[in-house]
């Protein structure tokens, strides 16, 4: 009898420190990856790498186009996904009912959230680039971006329309409220710090993609800034890319730079978002 | 009076206006799906009619010389899966019970982001990392040609698909109930024995969905494949292929799609490519929707 | 001759889930005076209460019978303008619920979606429906500060204030009183009796003894039916049915 037991205590202490082990190689290189990443990219961080042009066929200077590229292509995908985006999740929590039409809308949603990412640039390349004639464009990368963020906007926003609590929507119908004037006034102000993160969570990930924009806006090389959203751009992701893959040559410092920067902007969003979250929490009512 | 009929008129006008507004951008999930599905159709179809079967199905990918054998590509992108799923299923499982059952909660609240971290990381960061540290180390210590192999890829792809995994997995074992767990324990189980034998099975339909989403997004992934893999569309059907060059249906199509001319029989196969790669994404990801949503109506009908 | 504010007829109401919430109500609901709806959990008094407004419409409601006339043109007529009819019929629930906005939001909120601008006519609006639910004195000085701050019995005379600030006609409660202290309630009680000169006031009481302190009319209800229906506290002294009798000296609950 005894002896199960003690065979009882070593299989558990075993077991658990197996199971530490696996989460400790899991974590362990996550963190040494960014520092060294930081260790190696900081160096190549300056002024003029912020903000000059590259020279050299990108051997030196700085990477600004890639930098100007990555804000407008964010932008130009939230200028697309977060209107339509927190409608469509507007309507999944307030307005729609549990019938087939709604299930298939959630399906597609999902669908669209699993497509893989080069499979959303072909479809940008199909559409936009070609059959729209937008050409290579902010535009078009925007606009593809913009569908294959809107499944994340979605969920994030109907999640946090859905916690603000039937109460407030009943009181507000009783006192003579319209179901928009309760949405407008009471749900959406409620819900608007989640939807804000769910927002900042999905153009991160805009931010960070390449393979949607590979046909449909980026630019291996450009000598100026885009000058209008039909213009193709560079950008930090491709950028990065580019400079690792296709030229000759190339500075590690500047390659570590670029990602450097490249992280400091997707986690920078992570970070705001995290903040707004936790505050808002913190803040909440109910 | 007059006024008053007049404003309310116009709110009612702006109400419909809206909620009609509203109604459609529900309905724009379907649209895109449907239009997605309806140019990969369009632009994928024609590869069918100009190329033929046999060679499609062959094993030789050498589109300048018209031959479009997609097994290797095929075969390139399951090596790479199965691989990465070897590296993640572990290790995201492993780490997700142990944030979930054996960490104290500040751990747990340390580890979480990092997790995510890994989450938010560009893909062409860890492709970069892959080239520039993974690969030299892999073709040191395995003694390879070359280090940019299916084994870079399934490696880092695996990495990928840890932090899906762990957050599904933590979730759904967060969702099992602690009387679970209670009653265990006051049997005489130890806690070890609870999470093998209560904990994990209670939750096997949620870990059973983050590993297909995992498959999802290892599947899905293209730009750190694309720069770690090699680029080589050999046929990969041997063990040690793992320790070869290979390349994915999604490495094929960014690194080809940008230097063809629309229209050509090149350009239609590799959407007919993206096409093949976006029914697979719709059966894993429903399968895995399904998954849930059977398990939810059979807890609806054990607790009601 | 009594003057009826509703008239209500041969009332049937069912919900989707199969279950029968009301079986063939006919009440009147006279003007000027506090109609108690009192029975046990269950019984339909909720649901009556909420096809006075139309809040129903948010429910899952399969199907509705009969006639509701307010003022004698029937409210569960389609055509009904149910914006206008909730002005007109305002309601206080069981849960204090605040809108997450200040004191003073609360209580201009109805105005506010009815389209009044007025600065003055709100504050005006304000004022009055704080004076009538007897809270002007406790907030008078902070209705700026986010309305969560003020205690349970507040908030709760914050929503009646709420409701009577759009002055409507008659003003509908369900279980007001059913989480505050005895002092609350008191409070909360006197001021009906107050309201109850200029509205038509329907209660349902959280306890037979607020059903007997404070019904002119009172109805009883058991399992979607009305059982009995009596003037002032007769129900309460001399019940004719032996259920009402039951009820009302606590054999069942």
């Amino acid at each position: 009898m005894k002896k199960t037991f003690l065979n009882r205590d070593l299989i558990q202490r075993l077991g658990f420190s197996m199971i530490s082990l696996v989460a400790l190689f899991t974590v362990v290189p996550i963190v040494g990856v960014m520092i060294y990443i930081i260790l190696q990219g900081a160096p190549a961080i300056s002024w003029e790498f912020l903000t000059a042009m590259p020279r050299d066929g990108m051997r030196a200077g700085g990477i600004w186009p890639a930098i100007v590229g990555t804000f407008y292509l964010t932008v130009g995908t939230a200028v697309f996904s977060v209107p339509l985006g927190i409608a469509a999740a507007i309507y999944l929590s307030e307005y729609a009912s549990e019938n087939w039409l709604t299930r298939t809308i959630r399906i597609a949603i999902i669908s669209l959230a699993g497509i893989p990412s080069v499979v959303y640039g072909l479809f940008g390349l199909g559409l936009f680039v070609l059959f729209l004639q937008f050409g290579t464009s902010i535009l078009a990368a925007s606009l593809t971006l913009s569908i294959m963020t809107l499944p994340v906007i979605i969920s994030a926003s109907e999640e946090a329309l859905r916690s603000v609590p039937q109460a407030f929507r009943t009181v507000s119908i009783s006192l003579g409220g319209t179901r928009w004037q309760t949405i407008r006034r009471i749900v959406l102000p409620q819900a608007l710090p989640g939807i804000i993160t769910g927002v900042i969570l999905g153009l991160e990930r805009a931010a960070g993609e390449t393979a949607p924009i590979l046909f449909t806006g980026a630019a291996f090389f450009l000598p100026r800034l885009p000058g209008s959203p039909l213009d193709a751009t560079m950008a930090l992701p491709y950028h990065l890319f580019v400079i690792s893959t296709q030229v000759p040559e190339m500075p590690f410092q500047i390659q570590y730079g670029t990602a450097l920067v490249l992280i400091i902007f997707v986690l920078g969003m992570n970070l705001v978002a995290t903040v707004i979250r936790s505050r808002a929490r913190a803040k909440r009512q109910w | 009076m007059l006024a008053r009929e007049h404003m309310e008129k116009s709110k009612n006008f702006r109400e419909y206006a809206i909620t009609r507004l509203i109604r459609v951008s529900g309905y724009s999930a379907i649209v895109f799906v449907a239009l997605i599905f309806f140019f990969l159709l369009r632009e994928g179809i024609p590869a069918l009619a100009e190329v033929d079967l046999g060679t499609l199905f062959s094993t030789r990918w050498y589109p300048i010389e018209g031959l479009y054998g997609i097994l290797p590509l095929i075969t390139g992108s399951l090596i790479v899966t199965v691989g990465a799923m070897l590296v993640a299923v572990p290790f995201g499982i492993g780490t997700a019970v142990f944030m979930s059952e054996i960490a104290p909660r500040w751990l747990r609240e340390v580890l979480k982001p990092l997790v995510e971290l890994l989450g938010g990381l560009p893909s062409v960061v860890l492709g970069f990392l892959g080239i520039l540290l993974l690969s030299p180390y892999l073709r040191v210590l395995l003694d390879l040609p070359t280090g940019l192999t299916a084994l870079a890829g399934a490696i880092l792809l695996g990495g990928i698909a840890v932090p899906t995994i762990v957050s599904i997995a933590e979730d759904a074992l967060d969702a099992v109930p602690t009387s679970y767990r209670e009653g265990a324990w006051a049997l005489g189980a130890t806690r070890w024995q609870t999470i093998w034998r209560v904990t994990l099975p209670a939750a096997r339909s949620g870990i059973l969905t983050a590993v297909m989403l995992g498959i999802g997004r290892t599947i899905g992934e293209t730009m750190t494949v694309m720069m770690v893999t090699g680029n080589a569309p050999v046929l990969a059907v041997h063990l040690n292929s793992l320790f070869s060059p290979v390349r994915t249906m999604t490495a094929t199509i960014a690194a080809e799609m940008g230097e063809v001319a629309s229209g050509s029989n090149h350009y239609h196969v590799l959407f007919f490519i993206g096409m093949v790669l976006f029914l697979i994404s719709l059966a894993v990801n429903l399968s895995a929707a399904a998954i849930v949503f059977r398990s939810k109506k059979r807890a609806e009908r054990v607790l009601s | 001759m009594v003057e009826n504010k509703i008239v209500i007829e041969d009332l049937s109401l069912s919900y989707t889930d199969g279950t029968e919430s009301l079986h063939e109500i006919s009440l009147n609901i006279p003007v000027n005076a506090i109609s108690v709806l009192f029975g046990p959990a269950g019984g339909g008094k909720s649901s009556l209460l909420r096809c006075l407004n139309r809040l129903n419409d948010l429910a899952d409601v399969r199907t509705v019978a009969g006639r509701i006339l307010l003022d004698g043109v029937d409210i569960l007529d389609p055509a009904t303008d149910v914006i206008a009819l909730r002005r007109r019929v305002g309601m206080v629930f069981a849960r204090p619920v605040v809108l997450p906005l200040s004191i003073r939001g609360n209580l201009t909120y109805g105005l506010e979606l009815a389209g009044e601008k007025r600065r003055s006519r709100l504050d005006e609006a304000a004022e009055r429906g704080l004076k009538l639910a007897a809270l002007w004195d406790e907030v008078k000085e902070r209705l700026d500060d986010p309305a969560i701050a003020l205690s349970g019995g507040q908030q709760q005379r914050l929503c009646l204030a709420r409701v009577l600030a759009q002055q409507p006609e008659v003003i509908l409660l369900d279980e007001p009183t059913s989480g505050l202290d005895p002092i609350s309630t008191s409070k909360v009680e006197g001021a009906l009796q107050e309201l109850k000169r200029e509205y038509t006031i329907v209660l349902v009481p959280h306890s037979v003894q607020q059903a007997a302190r404070t019904a002119d009319y009172a109805a009883f209800f058991l399992q979607g039916g009305l059982i009995e229906y009596g003037v002032d506290k007769e129900l309460f002294t001399h019940p004719k049915k032996q259920r009402t009798e039951d009820y009302v000296e606590g054999r069942f609950g």
